[in-house]
């Protein structure tokens, strides 16, 4: 009865809400800091970014839907060869990655692949630097699970060496740009190139949470 | 206009071979600043300033190690395929002046012959090899 009237008091009461939002407060802070069970943030500690566990992971699909489309993973395949067509087939006369990616001895891929796509079906496209990963960085898209993906994606000894604001501005590259002018008879990514930007960095800036496992 | 057909038609330099026009098959190999270029998919624009070197132009008498092999190893079968194959082996050879098997694979991968003469263009290349360290 007595502990009843002192709750009861207005003072006693508004310190009791006070804690009970600081503690609510507190409790949201902390699940979105740590690993929790639906998604892992993957971007260190001090980058700032907005965090936001759910909207990053929803982003994320879309940015995978595209990184596991053909126009992307024909050349950051798991092998040494890359693939070629919707087919995703090892690309024709086995062309390997060689140190730098870009090719070998008479196979080096600007031997073909030139600045721009070449006219005609089955001819080679083009963009400026067309290339492979180097070989000590594959940057393998191929077989890669949305999980593994995103955390390969930020993980700087495993995407060249690129910081958020390198990572943000990738989405501008010329070969990831040329995905969506690939050239006739090559289909392309499953959203726009705009779409996929605004994912992107959504992803990025809001954590680059990785999916659940 | 690909450069291929400013070769052959406007220079004058039939030795370089039309095969298939999408660069699929090497026949139309030809080197441009030192590279294996298909010349049926390269765009003149892009020759514009570099050096271009013809299968005519290998050597001045014919007696590159290459066209010596060819000739030992008794290679060509109808030899249409044969320029640019000796095009490619020839920058095989500048980079990898003892090749493995594996590095003729990897290098020679890209010319097709129709006749099935690889065996000996692997021969060919072995024996041009030792011919470029004498």
């Amino acid at each position: 009865m007595k502990i009843l009237n002192n709750i009861k008091s207005k003072g006693t009461y508004k310190l009791a809400l006070t804690l009970s939002v600081i503690g609510l407060f507190l409790t949201v802070l902390v699940s979105a800091f740590t690993s929790d069970s639906r998604s892992e943030n993957t971007l260190e500690p001090d980058t700032r970014v907005k965090k936001d566990s759910i909207q990053s992971v929803e982003a994320f699909k879309k940015v995978y839907a595209v990184l596991q489309s053909p126009r992307c993973v024909n050349c950051h395949p798991s092998g040494d060869i890359p693939l070629q067509g919707d087919e995703r087939k090892l690309h024709a006369m086995f062309p390997k990655r060689g140190p730098e990616g870009k090719g070998m001895l008479t196979m080096k891929c600007n031997n073909c692949h030139q600045d721009e796509n070449t006219a005609g079906l089955k001819t080679p496209p083009g963009s400026p630097n067309w290339h492979l990963p180097p070989a000590d960085m594959k940057m393998v898209f191929e077989g890669k699970s949305a999980y593994e993906l995103a955390k390969q994606l930020v993980d700087r000894k495993q995407n060249g060496n690129k910081d958020l604001k390198a990572l943000i501005a990738h989405a501008d590259d010329g070969l990831v740009k040329w995905g969506w002018e690939p050239g006739e008879g090559r289909t392309l990514p499953p959203i726009s190139h705009a779409a996929f930007k605004e994912a992107w960095i959504t992803w990025l800036t809001t954590g680059a949470y990785a999916p659940t496992k | 206009m690909p450069l291929l057909w400013f070769l052959r038609d406007v220079v004058g330099l039939t030795g370089t071979k039309y095969g298939c026009g999408v660069a699929q098959c090497g026949a139309c190999v030809v080197h441009m600043d030192g590279e294996a270029v298909r010349s049926c998919v390269t765009k003149m624009k892009r020759a514009v300033g570099k050096e271009v070197i013809t299968i005519e132009g290998l050597s001045e008498k014919g007696d590159h190690p290459l066209q010596v092999a060819w000739k030992d190893v008794d290679v060509p079968q109808c030899g249409y395929c044969h320029a640019g194959q000796i095009m490619s082996a020839a920058v095989l050879l500048r980079e990898r002046p003892n090749p493995t098997d594996q590095d003729i694979d990897d290098a020679m991968t890209g010319n097709i012959c129709r006749c099935g003469t690889y065996s000996r263009i692997r021969q060919a290349i072995h024996h041009a090899a030792s011919l470029q360290k004498k």
